[in-house]
């Protein structure tokens, strides 16, 4: 389970997270939705810890990222906005270094990779240098890396960023699996579509502020429309208000 | 442990795949230094050879003035050439380099030197022109030993001994071994070794930190369950890795060229073996160290590989500074110098070459300040990894 609580971010004079407290419970796939440039991405860097919060704090099965960060992150599978991989490694290669880096090794590093390998139809490029992969490969090996140790928790942030319509529809089979799995997943997006289609609990984030939260048919029902969409536009725009 | 081992090795493997890293460590410091090294000695050789050997050319205005002086000068292998035109017109010559010295005999030489008052000779040369300098030496130091010769002749014809007139007889004993006058110029190897052992992990360093940030591959390595230190210190052992490769490819390049190189011709000898090669790679050790923790600091401020670019080949320099300083002014050895990183380990290679013994004490505190001031670039460089800044 992730938790953030109240957590505020500042760079300079713009208050790029303001109090932003969530919840991201095991079984369930949480959206974080919001235009780019609302602090989605600030947020999910404050939670895995390469931002450091002005205030609030950030829960990882219960562990506080600040103050317990390698176990709170060995809990933790992430995929950063636009991750990249070493392009001189091959998918392999790339993937193992993860694997070793969080502890596993022999056999079962080998057969982990050959499942994701496998499960992100990665096979065509598995033993190629990543130098010169598309855009979807990229996100593929990357995800798969941050797979392998099988986090209770997985962070990512924008996903499906370049993918083509079929690696989409994979990437949501394969998060909708981890979730049936017990895992938490938490992932942002800008595309209210691939949220609505997706995630059990969407959180809006507008301005560096919670804007609304709830289910999908919670968040439709505020607007006599019954549409996610206009419940988006509103909920933005209530939370420009100061 | 484990996670330090894997992040040596991948920086290892990847690096061994990239064709800058292999170029600058395996082709730019083992082969184009020694190349370089021996062709700037051999040059040195032949043209020390030369000057001894080769007929001075002395242009002479009024050669029919001075018939006797002339004929000493021709049978101490100069080669006169005659030159028509007053005082100015020498001057004008030697001033557009037409000509590079003018002696100029004046009509009233003989007549001078019968009366037994000193005769005018005037030599025209340009002192800017540093290329002349070799050849006005030899022209007067023959002009000075004429000189002597006639007055030597006058002193005699009036029943003086010659040799009251020298009160002081200066005889110099050149004490330098061979293999200590070779190791004035094999004082520039240990530029060379440095440079090499930098040049070794310059791309190392600059992948595993800007590279590694340019390619957005930091910020998820970031987000693993591993200390920050672990990965700065596995990166700094990379570099180093690559470095010692470097720096033990060119020191035995340095070993085998040195074979071809004609040291005899100046009277040297070559005390570069198999186990001087060896504790020079040892010797250097401390600075691998060094070297790596500096290149891996430089580097991750920088913003973008470009940029770590840049500031690496200037850092390089840096650690060449002392080594050129003490090579051209031949900064002797002392224990005080020993604190200096790269400017002791050029002085305890030297002396390794010049085969002298080595003091433990000086190889210990060499070591010691040179690992210590690569510890203190290495915490920084984790302090940096520690702040957010790092994923620029």
């Amino acid at each position: 389970m992730i938790e953030l609580e109240a957590l505020s971010k500042r760079f300079g004079s713009v208050e790029a997270v303001r109090g932003v407290s969530l919840r991201a419970p095991d079984g369930r796939i949480t959206g974080l939705l919001g235009p780019n440039g609302a602090g989605k991405s600030t947020t999910l860097r404050l939670l895995y810890g390469v931002l450091e919060a002005d205030a609030g704090r950030a829960l990882i099965d219960g562990l506080d990222i600040a103050r317990a960060p390698i176990a709170a992150r060995a809990r933790l599978g992430v995929l950063p906005h636009n991750a990249g991989i070493y392009p001189a490694l091959t998918t392999r290669e790339n993937i193992r270094y993860f694997g070793r880096l969080l502890g596993l090794g022999g056999e079962a590093l080998e057969a982990r990779i050959d499942e994701l390998v496998r499960l992100l139809d990665l096979g065509a490029i598995a033993d190629r240098r990543a130098r010169g992969f598309s855009q979807g490969q990229r996100l593929k090996v990357a995800l798969a890396r941050a797979l392998v140790h099988s986090p209770r928790n997985l962070v990512l942030d924008e996903p499906t960023n370049g993918l083509d319509v079929l690696a989409t529809r994979n990437l949501r089979e394969l998060i909708l699996g981890l979730r049936d799995a017990g895992h938490a997943v938490l992932f942002s997006s800008h595309v209210m579509q691939e949220v609505a289609a997706l995630c059990d609990d969407i959180v809006i984030i507008g301005g560096g502020r919670v804007v609304a939260a709830g289910s999908p048919a919670e968040l439709a029902g505020t607007v006599a429309s019954g549409l996610l969409e206009d419940a988006f536009v509103a909920a933005l725009a209530t939370g420009a208000r100061p | 442990m484990r996670a330090l081992v894997t992040v040596f090795l991948k920086e290892i493997l990847e690096n061994a795949r990239d064709r800058r890293t292999l170029l600058s460590a395996l082709i730019v410091g083992p082969i184009g230094a020694p190349l370089l090294f021996a062709f700037l000695i051999n040059t040195m050789v032949e043209r020390n050879l030369d000057n001894a050997e080769r007929p001075l050319k002395l242009t002479v205005a009024g050669r029919g003035n001075a018939p006797n002086l002339v004929a000493f000068l021709e049978g101490h292998n100069v080669v006169i050439k005659d030159f028509t035109g007053d005082g100015g017109a020498a001057t004008r010559a030697v001033r557009t380099h037409e000509e590079r010295l003018v002696l100029e005999i004046p009509a009233d030489f003989g007549a001078h030197l019968g009366r037994g008052v000193p005769a005018p000779v005037r030599l025209y040369t340009d002192y800017s022109d540093t290329s002349a300098a070799a050849e006005r030496g030899r022209a007067e130091a023959l002009l000075a030993h004429y000189s002597t010769r006639i007055a030597q002749w006058r002193l005699e014809a009036r029943g003086v001994a010659p040799s009251l007139v020298h009160a002081i007889a200066v005889d110099e004993i050149d004490v330098a071994t061979p293999a200590g006058r070779a190791a004035t110029l094999l004082g520039m190897l240990s530029y060379f070794f440095v440079f090499a052992t930098l040049m070794g992990g310059i791309y190392v360093a600059i992948d595993a930190t800007a590279g590694e940030r340019e390619r957005s591959s930091l910020e998820p390595l970031l987000t693993l369950p591993v200390e920050r230190r672990v990965l700065v210190v596995g990166k700094i052992l990379a570099a180093g890795a690559w470095m010692v490769v470097s720096l033990t490819l060119t020191v035995v390049a340095f070993a085998i060229s040195m074979r071809f190189v004609r040291l005899d011709a100046l009277g040297m000898s070559n005390a570069f073996g198999p186990r001087t090669a060896l504790a020079i790679v040892l010797l250097m050790l401390p600075f691998v160290v060094l070297g790596a923790a500096l290149m891996t600091l430089v580097a991750s401020f920088t913003r973008s590989y470009r940029e770590a670019q840049s500031w690496l080949t200037f850092v390089v320099l840096l650690p060449t500074l002392p080594i050129m300083y003490a090579a051209i002014s031949q900064l002797p050895s002392r224990p005080a110098l020993m604190w200096v990183p790269s400017l002791s380990q050029h002085l305890l290679i030297t002396s390794l070459l010049r085969a002298e013994p080595l003091a433990g004490a000086d190889v210990a505190v060499s070591a010691g300040a040179t690992l210590a001031v690569g510890a203190v670039l290495a915490a920084i460089a984790v302090r940096l990894y520690r702040r957010e800044q790092i994923l620029g």
